[in-house]
């Protein structure tokens, strides 16, 4: 009895001993594996505050130096300024486009999404239908001419409803495929009641769907407010300005500001900031959906 | 399907979507076959046939918008599969700060790409940028990352692999998180050592989450616009113009039908290599 006990103590005894001698490597590994990604991945995001906060001879050098004068609100205050406040003027463009496409795209795709979530096989026959806004970019001039005989180039329900019908594939795929963990015996049950179809998914099924909407609000969002193609395609013009393309105000052929540049660059990341901040998880769910299963 | 189900679930709910949907993309997108073969004022028309798609497999600074839209994509598509891969699989296992190196990772997917383009075209300055600098230290002169025709594609499509591996990353975690834990206890078990379970549990068992970034990472490496204009303007010369530069500088120039041909094209490659790809992947299939 006794030896046995010993034997098992010895036992777990090298067991330790090995462990902590992974354990150590393992730590040096672990450390510069985190040294290397934050130096990858944190180093621009440190380059670009540092010199948004120089002034323009310092910001050129575009080094990691510290700045030998902060110009903090010099340079933010300019950039807010530049031509009668297009930075503002484009912050507001570009959340009315956003939050117009957005309240489309729920609305449009959740119905769509209803009804072919539980129309199997309305879904078969379209499917490659939808894919299709999933893989192709918008041709350029067709969609102009459209937009031109509907009397919607360079206005906001023009590029509005665009930007629905591009990301329209992508919110209906979910939706659809979330509709499908929604028992039907719910339908069977509300018809039974009394409900209509609108009634149905209107009070019942739309609520329920929260998840995905909020999924839809977060990743639209994002693409719709970062997006520079579309904007530059369907929304040109001095007034049109939207914040991506303010950018352009800082690079030209006498050289490039970069201290405004830089600060203007963080100015226009804020929101995505905080979308990322609140909703991380979220951000990523909606990233990943599908990918498990495939 | 019987009445009832008719009833409940109406087609005029798929109304709306239809209407935005094929007034804003579908039928452009089918008339675009239709004017690709015209010589086009947005006014006028006339009919020319295949001559604007000759066109763009004669002139040398068309034909190189193929060439360079491929190695693009394919470039762009391995460094987020590799990076990616061996991330989620060091971010899945046992190391602190996790959460904050998934952020640190994810985050730049989140940024514009043009500020992206603007920030690394800075970065890579030939004297001045960072790069150079740190590779000066080390005792190697850096080159000319856009400012050299034949390298100025790869540095854009590194700086694509930077801004994408994030969103691959986590792709590739919730697929490895997805595989049931009990197969890397059997693996143990019988004697495995890790890169054993990594090469006959972790990756097989992966692959929806594989085959997901390969598609998505394709896609977006065939269609891209934003980084390029930002960082080169496709140049110098034309070293680093990519399909989708080269259509809208031909609209930008006015000629709306080889825009247009160029547009069919773009539609024709996208289909002719991310289809097969996806068939291709999605019939070997490994079932959990």
């Amino acid at each position: 009895m006794s030896t046995k006990q010993e034997g098992v103590m010895e036992e777990t005894s090298i067991q330790i001993q090995t462990k902590k001698k992974v354990s150590k490597k393992w730590f040096a590994f672990e450390s510069l594996a985190v040294l290397l990604a934050t130096i990858f991945f944190g180093v621009p995001f440190y380059f670009v505050i540092i010199n948004s906060l120089k002034d323009s001879t310092g910001a050129a050098e575009l080094s990691l130096a510290w700045p030998e004068s902060f110009q903090f609100l010099a340079n933010y205050k300019e950039v807010l300024m530049l031509n009668d406040g297009i930075v503002w003027r484009a912050f507001l463009n570009s959340s009315i486009i956003t939050i117009s496409s957005i309240t489309i795209i729920i609305l449009i795709c959740s119905m769509a999404g209803f009804i072919l979530s539980r129309r199997q096989g309305m879904a078969k026959r379209l499917n490659y239908v939808i894919l299709m806004g999933l893989m192709i970019p918008p041709t350029i001039v067709p969609t102009i001419w459209v937009l031109q005989k509907l009397g919607l180039f360079k206005t906001f329900p023009g590029i509005i409803f665009l930007e629905s019908a591009l990301h329209f594939s992508f919110a209906c795929l979910l939706y659809t495929a979330f509709v499908a963990t929604i028992p039907r015996e719910l339908d069977e049950a509300a018809l039974m009641d009394g409900c209509g179809p609108f009634q149905l998914f209107f009070k019942i099924i739309f609520p329920l769907l929260k998840p995905v909407t909020s999924t839809v609000i977060v990743l639209s969002s994002i693409q719709i407010y970062n997006d520079f193609e579309n904007m530059l395609y369907f929304f040109p013009g001095a007034d049109n300005a939207t914040v991506q393309l303010t950018l352009y105000n800082f690079t030209g052929i006498y050289g490039t500001s970069y201290h405004l540049l830089f600060a203007d660059v963080l100015l226009i990341s804020i929101p995505p900031l905080i979308l990322f901040i609140f909703f991380n998880k979220k951000i990523v769910d909606g990233m990943t959906a599908g990918a498990v299963k495939g | 399907m019987n009445s009832s189900t008719k009833k409940m679930y109406p087609l005029a709910f798929l109304i709306p979507a239809a209407l935005v949907y094929c007034t804003f993309f579908l039928f452009p997108t089918s008339m675009a076959f239709f004017y690709s073969m015209t010589w086009w004022t947005l006014d006028d028309w006339e009919f020319i046939g295949f001559d604007n798609f000759v066109q763009f497999f004669q002139e040398p600074s068309l034909r190189i918008g193929f060439r360079n839209t491929l190695i693009y994509a394919f470039t762009t598509m391995g460094g987020k599969v590799v990076l990616g891969l061996f991330l989620a699989v060091f971010l899945c296992s046992k190391i602190r700060n996790k959460d904050f190196l998934r952020s640190i990772v994810f985050f730049p997917a989140l940024l514009s790409t043009i500020a992206v383009g603007y920030t690394f075209s800075a970065l890579m300055h030939p004297t001045n940028g960072i790069i150079n600098k740190a590779l000066a230290l080390v005792g190697i002169a850096g080159p000319n990352w856009l400012g050299d025709a034949k390298i100025a594609l790869l540095s854009v499509a590194m700086t694509d692999i930077w801004k994408g591996v994030g969103i691959a990353t986590v792709i590739f975690i919730a697929g490895i998180m997805a595989i049931p834990g009990h197969y890397y206890e059997a693996l143990k078990i019988d004697g495995g050592n890790a890169f054993q379970s990594f090469l006959h549990i972790t990756l097989p068992l992966s692959r929806p989450a594989f085959n997901t970034v390969v598609i998505l990472a394709l896609i977006g490496g065939l269609r891209t616009f934003d980084l390029v204009w930002a960082m080169t303007g496709g140049g110098p010369g034309f070293s680093s113009d990519l399909l989708a530069s080269i259509v809208y500088k031909q609209y930008a120039s006015g000629f709306f039908g080889l825009a247009t041909a160029g547009n069919v094209l773009l539609f024709l490659f996208v289909g002719l290599i991310a289809f097969p790809i996806f068939k291709l992947l999605n019939r070997k299939e490994v079932d959990l």
